[in-house]
């Protein structure tokens, strides 16, 4: 955990101050909607269909066990009982008022919570791998530099008005588990011919109308510079992006515009300026930031304990979970555990308060105290000791958060849709759902392996459609709801954009398209173990379009 | 983003003025002097003159809504149905169950507001 100090705490209390005076002067009618709206939105606060929306970052997708006891509470009292864990790091309340929004606010402060910069053309939530501090491949803990970054950009008057948004991602293990690949400004950690430590800097990358992969702009970054060559980033940005036209304002528009290896170039000439300055880390301000974050006393413990094993021997669903859901920890004798919010017939990503404060409550038992936020709308307890995983899977079932779906075709990563949002063209619940229910058979999700299935609403593509094994993306055709299906996409240290398989298909054939694709895979794979990405990289996408469309 | 006040008004059947309540984001709907949020109780038109003057009251009313759009309906048998999927939506909320305990609620709330009117 990261503990804030006088200055985070003092400005996020100022915050509240600030727009409970606001909300105020909006209701008495003294500010306008449009004088109103920019000063919601640096708080997070949008206006969706049906109501407001609260979206508050969890940095690094870190949560104490007292912070999400706070979400729960924000849920049962300002909201409808429940959240909606979002695909970067974030947590959204769709059903808030206005009138509550500073009291709401001001709870979740109390924690160290808030909604500035998870909305606006600012640096956004910075984003990590959600099993950083705990992975075996990590080549140390990413979450430091996410923090580094995160005070250097909050509320940093040069960058609170950026063309547009812009979103950070920092990774530092061998297997991409933050989707770096399409982020604006992505850090990849990772060790020289030296042997040393630094960054490989990556810009440009992101979704949307117009998808891009990020491209390397410097190979090699030592700590020291990380956030001089950042603000680099940013200032060559701020300058050179265009700003007459919204869909052409992100970075990856710039880098792809005037070329990744000129982009560069400007990025240096900014660099060399500013390098040697005030913004280059000496190694004790970057040992006062390490060593804000506290580490678990962990016992001196044996992998693969006697009681896990008798465990796994004696009850054959448990066996299931801890194959699916368990991971391997840096520390012996403790595992990583992901909790599934994706339950059949659920909404993907969504918490009942109820559920987070059993999670908390679990989380205080078993896991420190601490429990973590994955991009792929999923939470984990990154501290469970192996010998009482069984005891933990008990629990967790019994609150609804042990479906062994974990990085199955039912862990699907979905937008709100149609259901909730105002940019949306379609819905992506109902087709999530579907989708679970036709391959609920656990023991069929099993066989197909590891298959992504990511769903947008809209071409904003918060569902990483483009990123998606099976991406789907909903589109309006003469007031109907059709989806089209790209397939081979992928978010991770390997990532590419799917490829569309051809027109788009109504609503009720969705989840008929994915079952022929499914059973296209079934055919095709070599053999069982062979995985659908790899047998679509084999087979190329000609196959399964064929199947799709042969009978339609 | 253009004021609907500038923009062309281009009506093709029945229409309402929508938007959010200020105070919770509530759907609401423009009728004669304020808004409700029961759409069988909104101003109907067919006429872009007359669509223009209610989406002029409407933007005027900022105190008391934001976002007002002119929406589609469907008349059938003397009742008015949201014209298109999103308004239905807005209407009655989701189309997938909400997570318990709290669907059984937001389902009798929703009943209420099918009667309910409101002056803001």
């Amino acid at each position: 955990m990261y503990l804030y100090d006088d200055f985070d705490r003092t400005l996020v209390a100022e915050r509240v101050a600030d727009f409970r005076d606001q909300v105020a002067r909006r209701l008495s009618g003294e500010l306008t909607e449009d004088e109103f709206k920019p000063l919601r939105l640096m708080n997070g606060v949008y206006l969706q269909l049906h109501a407001y929306m609260l979206r508050i970052s969890i940095p690094y997708g870190t949560l104490s066990s007292q912070q999400l006891r706070m979400l729960a509470h924000v849920a049962r009292r300002y909201d409808r009982g429940y959240g909606h864990f979002t695909t970067r790091q974030n947590i959204q309340f769709h059903w808030i008022k206005l009138k509550e929004l500073p009291d709401a606010m001001a709870d979740l402060a109390s924690v160290g919570m808030h909604g500035m910069q998870t909305s606006g053309n600012n640096v956004r939530n910075v984003t990590t791998d959600q099993w950083a501090g705990v992975a075996p491949d990590e080549i140390e803990d990413p979450r430091v530099w996410a923090e580094v970054i995160r005070q250097h950009v909050t509320l940093h008057p040069e960058f609170s008005f950026l063309p547009r948004k812009f979103k950070i991602a920092v990774g530092a293990a061998a297997h991409d588990r933050a989707a770096l690949r399409i982020h604006d400004l992505a850090l990849r950690l990772h060790r020289n011919g030296a042997g040393e430590t630094g960054f490989e800097v990556m810009v440009g990358g992101g979704l949307g109308r117009t998808p891009y992969l990020v491209k390397t702009v410097k190979p090699f970054l030592q700590k020291r510079d990380v956030l001089s060559y950042v603000e680099a980033v940013l200032r060559t940005y701020n300058q050179f992006a265009r700003r007459d036209n919204i869909w052409k304002a992100r970075i990856k528009i710039l880098v792809h515009d005037l070329g990744a290896e000129a982009f560069a170039k400007e990025v240096d000439v900014e660099w060399q300026s500013i390098k040697d300055g005030p913004l280059a880390l000496d190694a004790a301000v970057i040992a006062e930031i390490a060593g804000r974050f506290s580490y678990p006393q962990y016992q001196r413990l044996d992998d693969g304990p006697p009681e896990l094993a008798a465990a796994r021997r004696g009850d054959r669903r448990f066996d299931a979970w801890a194959n699916n859901a368990v991971a391997n920890h840096k520390v012996p004798g403790y595992a990583i555990v992901t909790l599934s919010l994706k339950p059949e017939g659920g909404t993907p990503g969504d918490a009942t308060a109820e559920q987070m404060d059993a999670i908390a409550d679990l989380a205080d038992r078993y896991s420190f105290g601490e429990i973590r936020v994955g991009h792929e709308q999923n939470l984990a307890l990154p501290h469970v000791a192996q010998r009482e995983l069984a005891a933990l899977w008990r629990e967790l079932d019994a609150i609804g958060v042990a479906t062994p779906n974990v990085g199955l075709v039912s862990d699907i990563i979905a937008c709100p849709g149609l259901d909730y949002c105002g940019l949306a063209n379609a819905r992506s619940i109902p087709i999530a759902q579907e989708i679970a229910s036709r391959f609920c058979n656990l023991d069929l999700a099993r066989d197909l392996g590891r298959l992504h299935i990511n769903i947008s609403g809209c071409i904003n593509a918060c569902g990483h459609h483009h990123v998606g094994h099976i991406g789907i993306l909903g589109v309006e055709k003469n007031g109907e709801e059709f989806y089209q299906i790209t397939l081979g996409g992928k978010a991770d240290d390997d990532a590419k954009l799917g490829a569309l398989i051809g027109p788009a298909v109504p609503y009720a054939q969705v989840a008929d398209v994915v079952e022929d694709i499914a059973a296209a895979y079934v055919e095709l794979r070599e053999r069982p173990d062979e995985l659908f990405i790899d047998t679509l990289k084999r087979t190329g996408i000609e196959p399964f379009r064929e199947r799709v469309y042969a009978a339609r | 983003m253009t004021s609907p006040l500038d923009q062309k008004i281009k009506i093709t059947g029945p229409v309402v003025v929508t938007a959010n309540r200020v105070g919770d984001g509530a759907v609401v709907y423009r009728r004669a002097g304020g808004w409700t949020t029961a759409l069988g109780e909104a101003d109907i038109t067919t006429n872009a003159t007359v669509a223009r003057e209610l989406i002029k009251a409407a933007v005027a009313d900022d105190l008391n809504a934001v976002g007002a759009y002119i929406a589609p309906v469907k008349l059938n048998g003397g009742g008015v149905e949201p014209g298109n999927l999103r308004e239905s939506i807005r209407r009655d909320g989701p189309t997938i169950p909400l997570p318990e305990p709290f669907e059984i609620d937001n389902m009798v709330a929703r009943k209420k507001n099918q009667d309910a009117h409101v002056s803001l």
